[in-house]
């Protein structure tokens, strides 16, 4: 694959364009005479161009968050703006990428068909719509398992061709809800390095949201960590590590160890109700 | 430990034993109105079935009629599959209509198809579509449960991967709702042929329309006992063989689904 396989003009990486705007979001799910405050007010931002992490204590709404970036759910005041046009809707250029992997996966449907489905969808020319499947997988290590069913492959492949699924969209938004939080160690460390290595050739601005600390500083430019529910944004850590990454030289900086420790520290105050002033 | 490995013999395939119990029926009807057991005039030996079953082949009044009935059946069957599957998913796919539906669904399914044989007469005379009038209701209801239940079984993440990448209603409706659905409607296919093929031959006997069921009340109006049950057996040879077809067509259809995977990998 090459730098950009898009062929769409490059997206400038600098800070000043947002990609996505969070402004004062709030999230009340109503049930039969209950009603849960999952969120309370967020506001962020996401530049074009950023790897940003969200964590947060489990229950923190993360994954309500993420559904409403999506445009899968309804917020209940504030607004999403992705790129200059408020979300209503499913977005054009966003794609995601669920936790459920085996789910978000049709079994019915060969790993190529997988892939291209999205595609043809959004009604990409055929032999374009070839190349991106074959450079997707190839870009994820599963050329070879084109013909194969999602059924007959290891969890850590069905999350890769997930992915691939994704990156073939070529989406200027990737979401993914706590990816990896079903694979083995070893994957995860892989799957990690894919993710940045996608992210750096593609130019695609990621939203990623886990509940591994580790993973959040390794991974991110910057991790918005989040209190518990009703949430708010407990507070934006800039990641000041060098660009290329690895996971032994980097997990092993000083550096890594102080922001990892101070993330933390962020997570045990989220989860013991701390709020911000 | 000898003992216990000469014992650990594998047991005979299961298509041997269901063979064993058919020649043991078939031995028994044979040999218990032979013996006096039974009347001759209620039961006569199975040989005697079967000469009346070669002299039913020879005649194109047969042929005639299980023509008449494969057709009766084949054609409500059809109607019912292409009126539930059609209506299933847009009943499924609406959750409104569906609430609003609900009851009347309810309400309607559980009535006898027999109980509409004096209307389906008012309406349609003997003639062959008050026969299909009932295996249309019958089997539609069947059909139209299945893929109801096979609309609800659709996983949320999947619909939120369609939805998010803007599949338009119809792919979501191709691509995932039907996939999902499938083995409902096939069990809704299955279950409806069976029931088709009851409401078929019910016609055919009450109602007197054309067909096997009518030519097994005029054999047993006229005494040819043999000869009914011949054709009994016949209607009998008819539903197996379409249950047979409609689990073959299932497995094909479903090779991905988790109930056929595993049968391949046993
Ligand atoms: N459909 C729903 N209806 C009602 N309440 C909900 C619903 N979904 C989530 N919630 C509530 O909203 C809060 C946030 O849930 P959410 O799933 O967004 O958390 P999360 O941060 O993703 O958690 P985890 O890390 O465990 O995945 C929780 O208190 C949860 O009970
Ligand atoms: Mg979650």
């Amino acid at each position: 694959m090459t730098a950009d396989p898009t062929g769409a003009p490059a997206r400038p990486r600098s800070a000043t364009t947002a990609m996505l705007d969070v402004r004062g979001l709030q999230k009340i799910y109503e049930g039969r005479g209950r009603s849960v405050e999952a969120v309370r007010d967020l506001t962020f931002t996401v530049a074009a161009g950023e790897l940003v992490c969200i964590v947060g204590p489990s229950g923190a709404g993360k994954t309500t968050l993420l559904r409403c970036i999506a445009g899968l759910l309804d917020t209940t005041a504030g607004e999403v703006v992705l790129e200059g046009e408020r979300v209503t809707g499913p977005p054009p250029g966003m794609a995601v990428v669920f936790q459920e992997y085996g789910r978000s996966l049709f079994p019915w449907m060969t790993v190529r068909q997988n892939v291209e489905l999205p595609l043809k969808e959004k009604k990409v020319p055929k032999d374009r719509r070839r190349r991106l499947v074959q450079d997707s997988l190839e870009a994820v290590g599963l050329a070879d398992a084109q013909d194969a069913h999602p059924w007959q492959l290891s969890g850590g492949m069905q999350q890769r061709v997930a992915i691939a699924r994704a990156v073939a969209y070529e989406p200027h938004l990737l979401l993914m809800d706590e990816p990896f939080a079903a694979v083995d160690a070893q994957t995860r460390a892989d799957l990690e390095d894919l993710v940045r290595s996608l992210w750096q050739r593609l130019g695609v601005t990621v939203l990623f949201v886990t509940h591994d600390i580790d993973e959040s500083v390794y991974l991110g430019q910057r991790v918005i960590v989040l209190s518990n529910s009703p949430t708010v944004v407990l507070e934006d850590v800039p990641i000041d590590l060098p660009a290329e990454r690895d996971q032994l030289t980097t997990r092993s900086l000083p550096r890594f160890a102080e922001l990892r420790s101070h993330v933390y520290e962020l997570i045990q105050l989220a989860k013991s109700g701390h709020r911000p002033a | 430990m000898t003992a216990a490995t000469l014992g650990r013999r594998s047991p005979p395939p299961s298509w041997l034993l269901g063979l064993a119990g058919l020649a043991g029926l078939v031995g028994i009807v044979e040999l218990a109105p032979r013996a006096g057991l039974v009347d001759e005039r209620y039961l006569p030996p199975f040989s005697a079935m079967a000469a009346a079953l070669a002299e039913q082949a020879a005649t194109a009044e047969f042929w005639r009629s299980l023509l008449e009935t494969l057709r009766g059946w084949a054609t409500g069957l059809a109607i019912a599959m292409v009126a539930g599957v059609a209506l299933g998913l847009v009943i499924g796919g609406v959750p409104p209509l569906r609430a609003a539906l609900n009851s009347t669904i309810e309400f309607l399914r559980p009535i006898p198809s027999v109980a509409l044989i004096p209307l389906a007469v008012l309406l349609f005379g003997t003639d062959m579509r008050s026969t299909l009038l009932l295996v249309v209701y019958a089997s539609f209801w069947q059909v139209l449960v299945q893929v109801l239940y096979g609309v609800r079984d659709v996983d949320p993440v999947a619909r939120e991967t369609a939805r998010s990448y803007r599949f338009r209603p119809f792919t979501q409706v191709r691509t995932v709702i039907w996939p999902t659905a499938l083995p409902y409607v096939m069990t809704g296919f299955r279950l409806g042929a069976a029931v088709a093929l009851i409401l078929e031959i019910t016609g055919e006997l009450i109602i007197g329309s054309p067909g096997l069921g009518r030519q097994i009340a005029v054999a047993q109006t006229s005494g040819a006992v043999a000869a009914m049950y011949a054709l009994v057996i016949v209607v009998g040879l008819i539903g197996v063989t379409v249950n047979v077809a409609a689990r073959a067509t299932e497995r094909r259809a479903l090779r991905w689904h988790p109930s056929i995977r595993r049968d391949l990998a046993g």
